[in-house]
This record gives structure tokens, sequence and C-alpha cells, in this order.
């Protein structure tokens, strides 16, 4: 297995994936692969990207041993890859700066996004601000309702706030809105996809951006322990800050990874975005991959106490390394997710953002079991301010 | 023949154009829709497009959205949607295809659904998110069972693009009259006779526009250009309005009327 030659030239990881978008939309997916394909080896591009990622964003992020959990848990040694700490307080500015650079350099004057917890949706802002473009974000009345911070933060960096009002009001509505707007302004447009998610090249740009988070953690992990970790956990809602982590360590068999789901009020409920747990196979924003669904090909409502864990659908890469067995996935509960909050809250004076609670949760089932030598990294992929409200309806 | 083929034929030999009508399959009822198709072939309509209710479908403007939501809440599926194709066929020759999203004919199985929807009485396919890249598969399952599978060129679409889009599609090829969703619109954009006049060219199948028209003026505009035009929105979102069945049946058939007439004028 060779995790770098994937996507293939259709844009497919095995069955998945692929480029399953209205015709409109075609040759502005063709223009996009085709200008990425020469910005990524352009050295000028690399040099803009890494110097704004470190002055800007504040990269690397620190590998964090939380020294509290891991006595907690009583099992394998615990360290956090600090995404919150990023600029915005989310992995997701890796790849909104590196799409908005691309479409800077498309000559692009516009910039429009989806968002679900409202991390990608600031992040956008953020860079758009930054780079002085007109930035609209489109996200679910649901979800600017639970997460209300961020809405305000988006509007006072100059965004445009769209609420949507179709379907469940949450990120696949979004999505579907933001798609209706880029096939109307397709000119001058470009639309930052957030997450591992949507038509080609879309999974493998975002994958891209994000793959920085395993390259540090890999060197850093050197750096404090001398060799490799043992075991990687993180939240896949599309899975942009999985892959991210994982993707460094594909090829390394040393290394075990497990995804974790959105298990909500439990998968037996039916109200939950476990999509591996519950999905069948589909298509469903220009991708094939696997989708909460009805037998009939309608997509299901999901359910996920996280925003952004809140979606039917999951990233296809996600998909091919689950047939290959080199990815495990999981889910856990909003309950547990709650539990894995709290404790980080008061073990470790961090608050997570509830989709990094999940990779907690799951972390606090597994470290107990694994011995004391075992290096395990919890992708604490976004903080958890725009959560205080969801918390305390919870408590 | 396949009835798309053969309706095309026809309106070539009397110099007409094509009037195609879209409405989304179980709005305002099951029975209506039935109606519905029956009455606008009666008025001169050539083609049906019968929409098949999808729940995410991110091409369509908000009508479209509404009508879809409609009938997935009245509970229309496969079964629901061929058994309207089955009643129509019994009473009319009228080509029908099927439009939609990929996900639901996915799901229920490309080959069966299509197999099912050729013995219902179906002539060809329309399946908005999936491109000519996407569709050998599908291509293939339509082959074997004589249907059309039906492709949108937009105006995005590149030369390079469009013939390679000429070379997969049959029946005819569906233009898209503006960047954007469906839904009425005022007027054209600015290079759309330009553009459109390029893919005429470009095309031995007869070429079709929708997207945005729902005037007589507008349908006139476009069958001086090309092979015939597509009204859905201005149509479905009177079979939105909460009326009694027979007002709105009067009302469609004097809007479909006005609509058609200019295709049936003898164009040289």
């Amino acid at each position: 297995m060779n995790p770098g030659q994937l996507p293939d030239a259709w844009g497919r990881f095995g069955p998945y994936g692929g480029k399953y978008a209205p015709e409109v939309l075609m040759p502005a997916l063709e223009e996009l692969e085709g200008f990425y394909s020469k910005v990524r080896e352009d050295a000028g591009f690399r040099n803009e990207l890494d110097g704004l990622l470190r002055d800007f964003v504040g990269r690397p992020s620190p590998l964090y041993f939380a020294e509290r959990l891991t006595a907690h848990c009583g099992g394998a040694k615990i360290y956090l890859k600090r995404e919150d700490l990023n600029h915005t307080g989310a992995h997701k500015i890796n790849n909104s700066l590196g799409q908005v650079l691309i479409a800077k350099r498309m000559g692009k004057k516009r910039i429009i996004a989806e968002t679900g917890a409202g991390q990608h949706g600031v992040a956008t802002a953020t860079v758009a601000a930054r780079f002085g473009m007109a930035c609209t974000i489109y996200m679910g009345r649901v979800d600017m309702e639970r997460q209300a911070p961020n809405v305000y933060r988006m509007k006072l960096l100059g965004a445009e706030v769209v609420p949507v009002d179709s379907g469940s009001r949450t990120l696949k509505d979004a999505i579907n809105e933001a798609i209706r707007d880029w096939v109307t302004n397709i000119e001058g447009t470009h639309y930052v996809f957030g997450s591992a998610l949507g038509p080609h090249p879309y999974p493998m740009i975002v994958r891209d951006f994000q793959k920085i988070i395993g390259e540090e953690t890999e060197r850093q992990m050197k750096e404090k322990e001398g060799r490799l970790p043992d075991w990687l956990v993180a939240c896949v809602g599309g899975g942009s800050n999985a892959i991210g982590l994982f993707w460094n360590f594909l090829d390394k068999p040393s290394v075990k990874m497990v995804g974790v789901e959105a298990g909500g009020e439990g998968v037996d409920t039916g109200k939950h975005a476990a999509r591996f747990e519950g999905g069948k196979l589909g298509v469903l924003h220009g991708a094939r991959t696997f989708i909460l669904q009805t037998d009939k090909g309608q997509i299901a409502e999901t359910h996920s106490i996280s925003a952004g864990l809140d979606y039917a659908g999951v990233g296809p890469e996600h998909a091919f390394y689950r047939d290959e067995k080199r990815i495990d996935y999981v889910s856990v509960t909003d309950t547990e997710a709650l539990a894995g909050f709290n404790t980080l809250c008061r073990l470790e004076g961090i608050i997570p953002a509830l989709e990094s609670a999940h990779a907690v949760a799951h972390t606090m089932k597994l470290a107990p079991k694994l011995g004391k030598e075992q290096l395990l990294v919890i992708n604490l992929s976004g903080r958890g301010d725009k959560d205080l409200q969801t918390v305390m309806g919870a408590a | 023949m396949n009835r798309i083929d053969a309706a095309f034929v026809r309106l070539k030999e009397k110099k007409q154009k094509a009037f195609i009508p879209y409405i989304g399959a179980g709005v305002p009822g099951i029975q209506e829709t039935v109606e519905l198709a029956l009455l606008l072939e009666s008025k001169g309509a050539d083609v049906l497009e019968l929409g098949y209710p999808f729940s995410d479908p991110m091409a369509d403007g908000l009508v479209n959205q509404a009508a879809a939501n409609r009938a997935l809440e009245k509970g229309v599926d496969d079964e629901a949607y061929l058994g309207m194709v089955k009643a129509i066929r019994a009473k009319s020759q009228i080509p029908i295809v099927v439009f939609s999203y990929l996900n639901p004919i996915f799901r229920l199985g490309l080959d069966d659904f299509a197999r099912r929807a050729k013995e219902a009485g179906a002539d060809g396919f329309l399946l908005v998110d999936m491109p000519v890249e996407e569709s050998s598969e599908f291509q293939e399952t339509c082959r074997k069972l004589d249907l059309r599978l039906i492709f949108l060129a937009a105006p995005t679409t590149t030369p390079a693009r469009l013939q390679r889009l000429l070379k997969e599609a049959s029946g005819f090829l569906y233009y898209i009259s503006r960047t954007g969703i469906t839904g009425e619109r005022d007027g054209f954009q600015a290079d759309f006779e330009e553009k459109l006049t390029a893919v005429k060219a470009a095309s031995k199948l007869p070429v079709v526009v929708g997207f945005g028209i729902s005037t007589p003026e507008q349908v006139n505009a476009v069958c001086g250009l090309c092979d015939g035009a597509v009204v859905g929105s201005a149509l479905v979102r009177r079979t939105l309005e909460n009326k009694p069945w027979p007002e709105m049946r009067t009302e469609i058939e004097v809007l479909a009327g006005r609509l058609i007439a200019p295709t049936k004028e003898v164009r040289a």
C-alpha cells in the first residue's frame, strides 16, 4: 500500500470518492485540479504557506503529554496534539489557509464555505479577512443556534453568514446551499470545502493541507520519546483532522489508528452519525462513500451533540482504509463524549471541542487496556469555547 | 424506435420544436400527476421529465426542493413512482424521462431500477449529479435496455468536454441556460445566444434548453436557436399552491397552452 498514490487520476480511493458533480461544476473542478497540481510543486506557494502557518496560525502546534489523564486511565502514555491552540482554535485553518492561497492565485475574488460547528466558517472568514476577499458562509439554522459564538465571530471578521433552513438545518444542508451558490456564481468564486469530503480534488487537497498534523507529530514524538507513537485516536465527521493526523503514518505498520464517529444517543436508536456502523454505500455531495440513508436512498437525518460530527457521509479516503483494515473505526455516544469533555477540563485544564471530546472518550476506554509503555496520541482538533452553551444545556 | 428519438424525428418532419415539461412526481398527488401528464400531452408536450424525489437536490432551487420534500412526505418511493409511469403509459405514448439524482437510483440498484423503469414504460434517464465521467456503468445498462441517457451541458462546459458529452449522450442534449440552479428567471445571461449556437452547431443530437425558462417569450427565443425548451419550476410552482385540484388544473392548462404555442409554430 502506497498512500502517496491515492487518489488515482479519477479521484478514487479504491471504490470510493470520484467526482459526482453537476455539469456546471465539472469544468471548475478540472480547473482546480489542474491548478493545484502545479501549485503543490511550486516553491513560492509552499514558502508563503509555510510562513503563514508559522506566523499567522502559530504552527507547529505542541505535542503535549497529558500526565493526569494518563494517570487517570492507568495505561498508555497519552499525548495531545494541540490543534486547539491554532489561531481560530481548531485544525480547520490549515486547510482554509491553503485553499484561500490557491483561490488568490487563481484570481478568485470571493470565497464561500459551509460550516457545521462553525470552526471551518471562522477559519475561512479569518483567512478571507487576512487576504481582503469577500466571504459568504452557509450554516444550518440549528447549528447557528448551538454555536452562536462562532456566528458572531464570523460576522466580526466581515463574513456574511447565511442561515440554511432546508432539511435538517445542519451541515448537510449547509453544503447543499453552498453548492447552489457555487453553481450560480462559479466565475470568480472559490468554494473552500472544509472537510475531506466532496468531489475530487477536494478530499485530496484538504488531506494535503491537513497532513502537517501527522508530520509534526512524528517529529515531536521522536524528540520526546525517541520513537513513533503506537496509537493515534481522532474523531471523524467528514474526517479531515483524522486523515491529517493519520496520513503520515499509514505506511508505518507499527502505528495503530482509530477513528471515532458520533454515536449520538446510541447507534441502535437511529439518532447518531456513525456512518460505518449504520450507513450504506451511496453518493452524496460529489463522492461515493458510506452514507446514512434510508433503504430507498434518501439521506437520513443524523444526530450528534457535536455539530461538527453531525453529517450523513464520511470522507472517501477513510472508507478505503477501513476496507484495508488499516484504520479501525468505532463510535462513542453523546453521553460518553460529555464525560470525556468534563474529564479533560478537570484533569488537564483544557476545554476541548465536543468533536475532539469523542476522541478523548474513546481513549478513556482504550488506554486502560494498553501497557504503560504504549504511546497514544489524541488529535485535540479544536477547543471547546463554542460548545459551552450545549454543555451547559446537557448538564 | 425509442419514443424519445421518435418524438424528435416527428418534430423535425413537422418543422416544429419540442416542449418538455418537468413535473415532480407525486405533487400535488399521485392521481393528479398522472392527470397532469396526460393534460400536458393533450396540450402539445412532446417529452415528459418526471422528477423522482431526492432529499438533497443540490442543483435545484426552492420550488423544486419544495416539490421533492412534498413528494417524500407523501411517501413517494420507487413503487409509487413507477406506478405513476405505468398509469401514464397505459393511456399515452409520451416519452418519459426519469429525472433525479444518483443516490436513490444507485441505492435501489442501477440495473434493477432501470429494468423496472423500462418495464413501467420509461424511455430515458437524466441524473443531475452523474457527469459523463462517472456514467460508464449506467450507460451500459441503459444501452442494453434501449433507454436514453441524457446529459446536461452548461455555459461553463468547455469545447473539449462538450465533445466528450456528445460522444456519450443519447436522446437529446439538455443545455442549461445559465450557471445556476433551477428556477424562474427574467432574462438570459449575456452570452447565452452565442454559447447555445456553438453547442447546437457541434451537436448531432437535438439540443433543448432548460433552467430559468418560464414565459412564452423565453420559449420562443429558445426555439429560434435550438430544438426545444424545458419548463420546470413555472409549472411545479403551481402544483404546490394551496388550491383545489380543478382550479389548479385549469390554471396549468392555460399556462401550458401559452408556453407550448411557440414550439408548435412551423419554422423554416
